[in-house]
């Protein structure tokens, strides 16, 4: 075989591979993706054994914890739609009522667990950019 | 408090319109061939000074690789026939690169 | 003084909008004096944007709370070494920075060039303009640094107790440095492109600079990763968060270009993937800045205001557009001078490198946006976990290490199998026994841990017979000692045994990597004092509650106001291992509404980890007091109702007695985590090698060499 040959031939292989592990990539992705939901879309598609994403703003009032399970509702941003959620693991140092949060949950009958070290709390609102002249008051 | 704020801004912005406008007034002076340094304009032989380094530059990587080539040897990575047939071209292409340097004129420097 | 800051700003942009027209009108009439106005127009911009940050910075010194950005960020009680790192905690903030950093980098760099390749610097001068001129922009129209407000508040918010560490005066500008660095190579490659005028001088000035991106991007993201685990209470240092992702990604792309630069220099091969290469990192460090400064993706880093966003979405899609026009429309440029001789060389390993490099960065790339890919392809927004990243990227850092041992044993061009076999053994029989070790230690079912213990083996021994067969050498023909022909082997091939000690703290690396994830012990315990539970083969005792109330005209430490925590006592098998102290420290919330006691405490809390490290393992605790225990509640309900806000401080004693006299029942996270310093210990050497490797050497080492070797090319051909 020449070399120009076996050029293309390596040419060939190699771009065949990446064609491949790039599509093994991409269909995975689409499957091992967890859907990022608000509540009130939660409460309509949740189906029990998927996890799904949820972001919303913790509920005031709602955090209990007992023992090594938090317990708190996940409100929509703008709404009043919560879900309850109970929680095992890592919680941020930001953690509060008020605070937007996202979690992994999945449906167990009527309540939702959350996923283990899944919850992340948002920075506060303060970072966001203040329209000039306005007064800042977090 | 204003009025400082307003003379600082003026202050700095004529310092930076000097620095920003020199080499245009420079240029512009009449008499001003050529200056050397950064605002040199264009010297007429730019294009054969900017072949030399570039041939230059080509040279440090060939002396780079021939001392490679010799590193990979003795590290035994190279078998002595093989590293004698790539000891010589390499060779050969520095010298061409080094003729090339020569032919552009003037003594070639050391280094 | 804001007028001066936002005149600053004013006049930043005309000298942006200056120096762009007048380096293009330079370079396209031939007229150098104002590719030199243009050149200097940069000069001019690091001088405007030095003032305009000297007035943010004693505006936040001087409590100057007429300033939006120190009013929302610092307050008087906030320690002045924080105040000074609260300019960059704000999005305003943090453009003025970029923009700073860019502007200082740029005028280096064109400084360093002024005397060489005219054209393309003058190109490399007006998109370095521009990029000073976006964010110049953004910050007069968007998100102003000096906005003020009247009448000015008489105290501010104070700066997130969260950043409150001493890696917060570091990571940031490490990390911008980095991506700014970036965008230099970017303009070189982009101007050079332009200018038709791709030969080897180009590839010097641009190797520089890739490499100081490359060391500071990496540097701040190792900092960005140990500030995670030993300051933030989860105990990780990598959580494929998209913002970690976005700096990862340049920096791979940058690793990649420095390896084919020297396939370049030395075969004129691979230029289209160098220019690729450099333009693709240019436009991921934008891409990075974008992801953290837009609040696009959910992440816990997501700063910043979605107005930001569409700006930077027409940004990068001017960069990337451009990019392509101009690589297809130069490719005629783009030629290789050469072929790949054989797969069994070191350009091959190279390629194969750069393709594993550039593999994982779309791997990253994929997953980190993939949000905003399945939003637009099927209209729900999805996310990909750390587990389906692990997936992907441990496969081909297996790889990559593998690779890194095996090119320095192979040689250039084409090597012989014969050679190859005999060259291997060494390393292989180092894997080996590594392998033979871990089985009898019984961790055959941890199949990650042990192939990259065994991967790393082999690149210690491939590295180390580099060494020991480079000084026997240099012995054989210097007669040295061999402590001085080491030394001397190093410093007359720097790039080579830099390069090699690179490899070497990138293996240290990841082996700290994959011990530490695959053999690390993770637990949540309630203790109360007295109490003590196992954890593996570790036990841990609560000896006592500690607690401490912080004065509040004291500026020490982080300003917290007072602090709860408990010493830990951890033996294993009956000796004692450590002592660790966790604290969980609280803030002021600056609402007087809560209460005045409740204001007091009611701000962010953060956690104060306790950690013992050491070579071998780490043992880490954080702990989460129950502030909200019905004892301490009590005094704050009762503090809120009778005491006025300026006597609140007495009930926060109270607090701390009453927590030390009778400490709840606590939660605590406690971790044990092998080999994890070897992470920052690999991470140094992976930086002391890239320091030797791109150390330039004296200039006078520098033309005797290159005499010397002159002289036997010579004598070389009247030889053959």
């Amino acid at each position: 075989m020449n070399p120009a040959r076996k050029r293309t031939v390596r040419l060939v292989v190699a771009l065949s591979a990446a064609v491949l592990l790039a599509s093994a990539l991409i269909y995975t992705s689409f499957s091992a993706a967890s859907p990022a939901l608000t509540p009130s879309q939660l409460l309509h598609v949740a189906q029990p054994g998927r996890s799904y994403i949820v972001t919303g703003t913790v509920a005031a009032g709602s955090v209990h914890r007992a023992g090594s399970v938090l317990t708190f509702d996940v409100r929509d941003r703008a709404g009043a739609t919560a879900v309850p959620v109970a929680y095992t693991g890592t919680v941020p140092d930001p953690f509060r009522e008020g605070r937007e949060i996202v979690v992994t949950v999945e449906k167990h009958g009527s309540s939702y667990v959350g996923e283990r070290n899944s919850l992340i709390t948002k920075c506060p609102s303060k970072y966001k950019t203040a329209p000039a002249g306005e007064n800042q008051n977090a | 408090m204003a009025v400082v704020i307003v003379i600082c801004s003026l202050l700095l912005a004529a310092l930076v319109v000097m620095l920003i406008s020199a080499p245009l007034r420079a240029a512009s002076r009449p008499g001003s061939a050529a200056p050397a340094g950064e605002d040199g304009a264009r010297a007429p032989d730019t294009a054969s000074a900017e072949r030399r380094a570039e041939l230059e530059a080509a040279r440090e990587a060939k002396y780079r690789e021939i001392r490679d080539a010799e590193l990979d040897y003795r590290t035994g990575k190279l078998t002595s026939t093989d590293y004698g047939v790539l000891d010589a071209q390499l060779r050969s292409e520095a010298l061409t690169i080094l003729d090339e340097i020569e032919a552009l004129g003037g003594a070639v420097p050391e280094g | 003084m804001a007028g001066l800051g936002y005149a600053c700003l004013l006049l930043a942009l005309a000298v942006c909008a200056y120096g762009i027209g007048a380096s293009l009108y330079g370079v396209r009439r031939n007229r150098p004096e104002y590719c030199a106005s243009g050149r200097r127009s940069i000069y001019a911009l690091a001088v405007i944007l030095t003032v305009a940050m000297g007035v943010l910075e004693v505006a936040f010194l001087s409590n100057d709370f007429a300033f939006n950005t120190v009013a929302a960020t610092s307050s008087r009680t906030t320690p002045t070494f924080y105040r000074a790192a609260a300019v960059w905690s704000s999005q305003e903030g943090s453009l003025l920075l970029w923009a700073w950093l860019l502007s200082l980098w740029s005028s280096l760099a064109l400084f360093l060039t002024r005397k060489r390749m005219r054209d393309v610097a003058a190109y490399a001068t007006a998109i370095l303009l521009g990029f000073g001129g976006f964010f110049v922009s953004l910050m007069i129209f968007y998100a102003n640094p000096f906005a003020t407000s009247s009448p000015a508040p008489a105290e501010g918010v104070g700066l997130d107790p969260l950043l409150r560490f001493p890696t917060m005066m570091i990571h940031p500008p490490m990390l911008y440095s980095g991506y700014t660095l970036c965008t230099i190579p970017f303009a070189f490659g982009m101007g050079a492109l332009i200018a038709r005028r791709l030969e080897a001088d180009w590839l010097k000035v641009i190797r520089r600079f890739a490499f100081a991106a490359w060391l500071f991007l990496g540097m701040g993201i190792l900092l960005g990763a140990r500030w995670s685990y030993s300051e933030l209470g989860w105990g990780g240092y990598w959580g494929w968060d998209a913002v970690e992702n976005a700096s990862l990604m340049p920096w791979l792309t940058g690793t990649a270009f420095l390896h084919s630069l020297m396939i370049q220099e030395k075969r004129g091969m691979l230029k289209v993937w160098n220019v690729s290469l450099v333009l693709a990192t240019g436009t991921l460090a934008i891409m990075g800045t974008f992801l953290v400064r837009s609040g696009v993706l959910n992440s816990i880093h997501a700063f910043g205001g979605a107005t930001l966003g569409v700006p930077f979405v027409c940004l990068i899609a001017v960069l990337i557009g451009g990019s392509i026009y101009t690589v297809v429309s130069r490719r005629e440029l783009l030629r290789s001078e050469n072929r790949l001789d054989s797969l069994l060389s070191r350009e091959s390993i190279f390629l194969a490198n750069n393709l594993v490099l550039v593999g994982l960065c779309f791997v990253i790339f994929w997953g980190t946006y993939f949000p905003l890919i399945s939003a637009a392809l099927t209209g729900q927004e999805a996310s990909v976990g750390p587990p389906w990243f692990d997936r992907y990227t441990v496969p081909l850092a297996l790889i990559l290490v593998l690779l890194s041992g095996i090119g320095p044993v192979i040689s250039w061009r084409r090597a012989s199998l014969a050679n190859a076999r005999r060259n291997f053994m060494a390393p292989l029989a180092c894997a080996a026994a590594t392998l033979i070790v871990l089985l009898a230690a019984g961790v055959a079912h941890k199949t990650f841990a042990i192939t990259m213990f065994c991967c790393a083996a082999f690149v210690f021994g491939s590295v180390g017979q580099e060494f020991v067969r480079g000084t026997r050498a240099r012995r054989a023909m210097a007669g040295e000692a061999p402590a001085r022909a080491l030394l001397a082997l190093v410093r007359r091939n720097r790039r080579r045994y830099g390069g090699y000690i690179v490899h070497l703290g990138i293996a240290v690396l990841f082996v700290g990597v994959a011990a530490s994830s695959s053999f690390q012990h993770a637990s949540e315990l309630q203790l109360g004092p007295g109490q003590s539970t196992k954890v593996g083969a570790y036990r841990i005792r609560y000896v006592e509650p500690t607690a401490s109330v912080t004065p509040k005209n004291d500026r020490a430490h982080t300003g917290s106001t007072l602090s709860l925590g408990a010493v830990l006592d951890v033996t294993k098998n009956g000796r004692h291992v450590a002592t660790l102290r966790p604290s969980e420290g609280f803030y002021a919330s600056g609402n007087p509404a809560e209460g005045s006691v409740s204001s007091l405490i009611g701000g962010q809390a953060v956690s104060h980890i306790g950690m013992d490290g050491g070579i071998t393992r780490d043992v880490w605790s954080a702990i989460a007091p129950n502030i909200e225990a019905p004892g301490l509640k009590r005094i704050v309900t009762a503090g809120n109702a009778t005491l006025p806000p300026e006597e609140a401080g007495i009930a926060l004693v109270y607090l701390a007695r009453a927590y030390l006299r009778r400490p709840p029942p606590t939660q605590f996270h406690f971790l044990v985590s092998p080999l994890v310093m070897w992470i920052w210990l690999g991470g140094l050497i992976v930086f002391g090698g890239g320091l030797i490797a791109a150390w330039p050497a004296p200039s006078a080492v520098r033309s005797r060499v290159a005499a010397r070797s002159r002289a036997r090319a010579l004598r070389g051909l009247a030889r053959a």
